[in-house]
């Protein structure tokens, strides 16, 4: 183990390391922890300049509460749900289908294939922004859900399909060949044994997915136009100019905002972290 | 494999056979064309079309007029052009630091010692917050009159200019932002690639009396160059990509002085309808992404075919 482990090291180092891993993490967190005690000051202490002192009340729930009824925060968050939730299945599913044909087969032009998945997903946003705006107009769906719903599934099958296809070749590729000598259609060997054991890269993926979507900007900034449509991290800059003189309920806002990404984070920490590490201990 | 396959090849539709011994080639392309559809469609395709708006002018409807290379004349004209790019600059170069301090983090947090795990989340956290969110977050924190860190500062007689509204200072600002969530994604690189590393090998470079710094640079590290491989990869894309930092802090002010190519492309295709210019722009952008790109791909790529 490197470093070597502080239960070998003298008695002083190990009460150092103790002390200095929370004062360590607290200033690690000192913005986070500054916007999440905002979030709780009443407007009374704003307005008086009482910025960090000890708060004469806390208003969490007063600010929550007010953000909820004074600002649209509450469809912008459901038109957040509206648009991950179809682009995860969507991706998903077009991802397992791809990775598997890349993995199971061998035939010239694989590797071709693969690299623009992989490199499609590399390129900068802005040099598929005018096409792909220009494209949601044509086929009618700008300014709609399904315009960045289809976008999210196409941009990030990208992504998914090089961790599927890296997953799947990494199964034990006798099971397939097993099937196959069985006379076991190719279809059947997908879904009875291909899915059942992809499970775990699946679960993976959508949470990598989801906080991806959830916190994406530019896409619903570029194909939608609606206040009704908007999605939260769109939403914010809307609060952002309504609440411009209380900072106490953009930071509820913010708060809300962030939440349920990470509350999908910690709840599943294990597969998150399974997913955004691939190949980061491989040699 | 093939022989039963042609065993069992015997069946009397004509169509049914055809299919049945070139299953193992036709299956490939209906399991790989849905998705490879929609990826041309919205993303090998819309790249293509851009390069070629590079060389027209067009307002986003209406005519295009065909131009030459008239747009990337006007760049390098282009004082705000130049701002950008310097400043895309100072993103990479800076966003380097990501890698390293995620490195010492995962140094320091590889211990097993009580809540140790959720110290580790909690540092990781910054990561699966929204750009838009911590831009709002620092711009906050940054406020000269009640932010926190100027409280902080000041009983210590260090005053801090309006960083967000300082030529001078904003990029670093925003920067600074950027890789707070950025060195935890590399930290928690690191974490895992320092799980896998081989413990025998660190214990016998200890019995032959290595340790401290020369232990990490030439025993631990290269171990670890899986992590550092996808922590650079990353990181490199996220400083070019810059985009929701810069539109939620600055808007790419004051007087574009914290301008990247990103921000200045959206500018003008959709603040002043320069849908040819804009493209330039993203072509630029784009041909610098590919040197990274290109490089990820040929490493990725090697390994790939050895394995297989």
């Amino acid at each position: 183990m490197f470093p070597r482990p502080i239960q070998e090291t003298s008695r002083r180092r190990q009460i150092i390391y103790k002390v200095a891993l929370p004062i360590s993490l607290i200033i690690w967190l000192l913005p986070m922890i500054a916007i999440v005690a905002t979030a709780g000051r009443s407007l009374s202490d704003l307005n008086s300049g009482n910025y960090w002192g000890i708060p004469s009340e806390w208003a969490f729930v007063d600010n929550f509460n007010a953000v909820f009824g004074s600002s649209s925060v509450g469809i912008y968050l459901l038109n957040s749900v509206i648009i991950t939730l179809p682009s995860i299945v969507g991706a998903l599913f077009l991802s397992t289908l791809a990775g598997a044909g890349l993995a199971l087969y061998k035939f010239r032009g694989r590797f071709v294939i693969l690299a623009l998945f992989i490199a499609g997903n590399f390129v900068p946003f802005q040099i598929l922004m005018i096409p792909v705006r220009q494209l949601t107009l044509d086929l009618g769906i700008y300014d709609t859900y399904w315009g960045v719903i289809l976008f999210q599934i196409a941009f990030q099958t990208g992504f998914c399909t090089f961790f599927m296809r890296n997953f799947i070749a990494d199964l034990p590729f006798e099971l397939v060949e097993a099937a196959r000598a069985e006379g076991v259609g190719e279809w059947k060997i997908l879904i009875h044994v291909i899915v059942p054991l992809v499970r775990p890269a699946l679960a993976a993926l959508a949470v990598l997915q989801f906080t991806f979507i959830w916190n994406d900007f530019f896409w619903p900034l570029i194909l939608i136009q609606s206040d009704d449509l908007r999605p939260i991290t769109l939403g914010l800059t809307v609060l952002k100019g309504q609440y411009i003189s209380s900072f106490n309920l953009l930071a509820a806002g913010s708060l809300i905002a962030a939440l349920p990404p990470v509350m999908m984070f910690f709840a599943m920490q294990r597969h998150f972290i399974a997913g955004l590490t691939l190949g980061a201990s491989k040699g | 494999m093939t022989d039963s396959q042609t065993m069992s090849d015997d069946r009397p539709r004509k169509t049914g056979t055809f299919f049945r011994r070139n299953k193992l080639a036709i299956m490939p392309l209906v399991f790989i064309a849905p998705a490879f559809a929609m990826f041309s469609l919205f993303v090998i395709w819309p790249i293509i079309q851009s390069v070629g708006l590079s060389f027209v002018e067009w307002q986003g409807i209406g005519p295009k007029t065909w131009v030459g290379l008239d747009n990337y004349r006007e760049l390098l004209g282009d004082q705000v052009f130049w701002t950008s790019l310097v400043n895309n600059l100072y993103w990479l170069a800076l966003f380097l630091l990501a890698p390293v301090m995620g490195l010492f983090i995962a140094l320091f947090l590889n211990q097993n010692v009580f809540g140790i795990r959720l110290v580790k989340s909690l540092f990781f956290f910054p990561f699966v917050v929204s750009q838009i969110v911590v831009g709002m977050i620092f711009a906050w924190f940054y406020d000269p009159a009640f932010g926190l860190l100027a409280t902080l500062l000041k009983p210590l007689g260090i005053g801090i200019p309006a960083i967000l509204a300082d030529e001078n200072w904003a990029t670093f600002g925003i920067i600074a932002a950027g890789l707070w969530p950025q060195t935890a994604y590399c930290m928690i690189l690191y974490l895992t690639g320092l799980n896998s590393v081989n413990p025998e090998v660190i214990e016998a470079a200890r019995l032959d009396g290595a340790k401290g710094w020369r232990l990490l640079v030439k025993i631990v590290l290269p171990q670890l160059r899986a992590a550092t491989f996808i922590a650079l990869v990353v990181t490199v894309i996220g400083a070019l990509r810059s985009f929701d930092l810069v539109a939620v802090m600055t808007s790419g002010g004051p007087y574009n002085s914290s301008n990247v190519l990103a921000y200045y492309m959206y500018d003008n295709a959709i603040s002043r309808y320069r849908m040819g210019y804009a493209s330039a722009i993203a072509t630029i952008l784009f041909l610098i992404m590919d040197v990274y790109i290109a490089w990820f791909l040929m490493r990725l790529l090697r390994n790939e075919k050895g394995a297989r």
